[in-house]
């Protein structure tokens, strides 16, 4: 799918979907997916509601997995694992591989554990209020928390929350962050604040964002799929990725007719 | 153009109440309806808790609470058996239930779904509408014939068959608002199962675990049916020596037996024993109040 191959082939894919088929029941929500993700850089995923891009996304981290009629078919690959073998344990992928939703989620536990909680439960053994520091910095959150760590995790904003979420993921030290429309509850500085974090975090993680926010996916990301919804001939509407490609080609010269739609806004 | 529009006289008409208006006359009616309804209900409680206070708070001294019972026609004694094997009752059912309930509520709202559950739902209602003295009855066979003595082992098995379905349901209802975002993250960050349940959700959840407990607690204290058939009653203390494998004394018991005797002095004692029991009740609810004032969901 990829077409600037040269510029993709220079970065080492961390991720790859060969294939994917995603049903919930008998029902195909996305299909025929191949995709490669890029270390160290921002993937965006954009589309219409309803086209899979966060169904996909949840599939890399196997949250999906809390769905009973979820299924899956095909490959995804973790730097050439398959985390859908049957010996895969999904506690080690989701270590590895980190989530921020769409609402900020705190635990409703001091700030200090929120970040000290994953460390814990995954054998952590070191310096907690190193790590904690280290976390929220990495979160730009430290200077606004500093004095407060006691205090419950859901008493800060928004905006706060969400980088809190964001400084729980770094803490464990993760290779890749998803991240699924982070920004959908936040005001404009809060959205601002995190999409210059995203700039920062992409030199030590992979991150793949999920964003009905094109100018969005435009300002951090370095690669862009376009995700689009096909109705079938049983009437069943149909995810599938139309196009991934550098952010600046999918923005000002795709190669689809139906990208070059959604990103000047006329459907979606 | 100005001046045509000004010349139109626009009537804004009256904004002030008109009470002859039919419909607000209704609505006034029907609010004076449900007024008056309202104090109705609340009558009875002001009247037993005022009855209670005034009949209960002049046989109440501090002897009452570490007496025993006293024989017929003599003055003063007390309660303090009953009192104690209230609370040693209550605390042996809340042992058993408390640790069963709340593990049932959690294999309720996190790991089952479906037909299973809703079956051990549906059990769980209809256990909670079993009369308490039909708990008493099976508690009478299950355990005081199997060991051959009324003991305070089979009234605290007899509580804690009261205390089980409300515990289970207010435990899974107090699961169920802890929100799934908040499941996800926990299991986001590599988290299982049982890690999720045991250092994210139940801690959230305590407060509204606690009221249900402590309802629980009230339910059990005050009742008389299922202790008549378990502990039955004693004029003595409870016996630990014989492992309280003994009848054994309870407040509620207490107020049952000596309410029906023609003795003025137990009667009195029956009602600062009432007294006291109401107080227990109303002590826990303030409990469970002030807990679930520290609810996070």
């Amino acid at each position: 799918m990829l077409s600037s191959e040269d510029t993709i082939n220079q970065t080492q894919a961390v991720l790859n979907a060969e294939n994917v088929d995603i049903y919930y029941g008998d029902f195909l929500a996305l299909k025929g997916i191949y995709m490669e993700i890029p270390k160290n850089k921002v993937t965006a995923f954009i589309g219409p509601s309803g086209c899979g891009k966060s169904t996909l996304l949840r599939c890399y981290n196997r949250l999906n997995d809390l769905i009973p009629v979820f299924k899956l078919n095909g490959k995804i690959t973790y730097h050439g694992q398959n985390l859908y073998d049957q010996d895969v344990d999904p506690v080690q992928v989701r270590r590895r591989i980190g989530m921020v939703f769409q609402k900020p989620n705190p635990f409703p536990k001091s700030i200090y554990e929120n970040i000290t909680f994953g460390a814990k439960i995954n054998g952590f053994k070191g310096d907690f209020d190193q790590l904690v520091e280290e976390s929220l910095r990495g979160a730009a959150l430290w200077e606004e928390v500093k004095d407060k760590l006691k205090q419950n995790g859901m008493s800060i904003s928004g905006g706060q929350q969400q980088r809190l979420c964001i400084a729980r993921t770094i803490a464990l030290k993760p290779d890749v962050i998803l991240m699924d429309e982070p920004c959908a509850a936040l005001d404009p500085i809060s959205t601002l604040k995190v999409e210059e974090l995203i700039h920062q975090l992409k030199e030590e993680y992979t991150i793949i964002i999920v964003t009905h926010n094109m100018q969005q996916a435009a300002r951090v990301a370095d690669y862009t799929g376009f995700f689009n919804v096909r109705v079938t001939e049983e009437g069943k509407r149909q995810g599938y990725l139309a196009e991934h490609d550098l952010t600046e080609v999918i923005f000002q010269n795709p190669k689809e007719e139906a990208t070059k739609q959604y990103v000047s806004g006329r459907f979606g | 153009m100005t001046s045509e529009f000004i010349s139109e006289q626009f009537d804004p008409g009256s904004l002030k109440k008109n009470t002859k208006d039919p419909r607000t006359l209704f609505g006034l009616i029907m609010s004076g309806i449900a007024g008056t309804f309202m104090v109705m209900a609340i009558i009875p409680l002001i009247i037993i808790l005022l009855y209670l206070l005034i009949q209960g708070i002049s046989s109440i001294s501090p002897s009452v609470f570490i007496e025993l019972p006293p024989p017929p026609m003599v003055e003063g004694g007390g309660f303090g058996n009953a009192l104690l094997g209230t609370v040693i009752m209550v605390s042996i059912g809340a042992l058993i239930s408390v640790p069963i309930g709340i593990l049932a509520a959690i294999f309720l709202s996190e790991y089952s779904g479906g037909q299973i559950a809703n079956w051990i739902r549906f059990a769980t209602n209809v256990l909670s509408g079993v009369p308490s003295i039909i708990i008493g009855v099976f508690a009478f066979g299950a355990i005081v014939l199997t060991f051959k003595t009324y003991s305070a082992w089979a009234g605290g098995f007899a509580l804690s068959i009261l205390m089980l379905p409300i515990i289970i349901r207010t435990t899974e209802e107090a699961l169920k608002l802890v929100p799934q975002e908040v499941r996800q993250a926990s299991v986001g960050i590599g988290a299982n199962d049982f890690q999720t349940v045991l250092f994210v959700v139940m801690p959230a959840a305590i407060p509204a675990i606690l009221t249900g407990v402590t309802l629980a607690i009230a339910r059990a204290a005050g009742d008389t049916a299922a202790l008549l058939f378990t502990a039955l009653f004693t004029q003595f203390w409870p016996n630990w020596e014989n492992k309280l494998a003994e009848p054994t004394a309870s407040l509620a018991v207490l107020v049952y037996n000596f309410a029906i005797v023609p003795f003025k002095n137990q009667q009195a004692l029956a009602w600062a024993a009432a007294f006291i029991l109401v107080l227990l009740v109303l002590l826990t609810s303030i409990i469970s109040r002030l807990a679930t004032s520290k609810r996070q969901f």
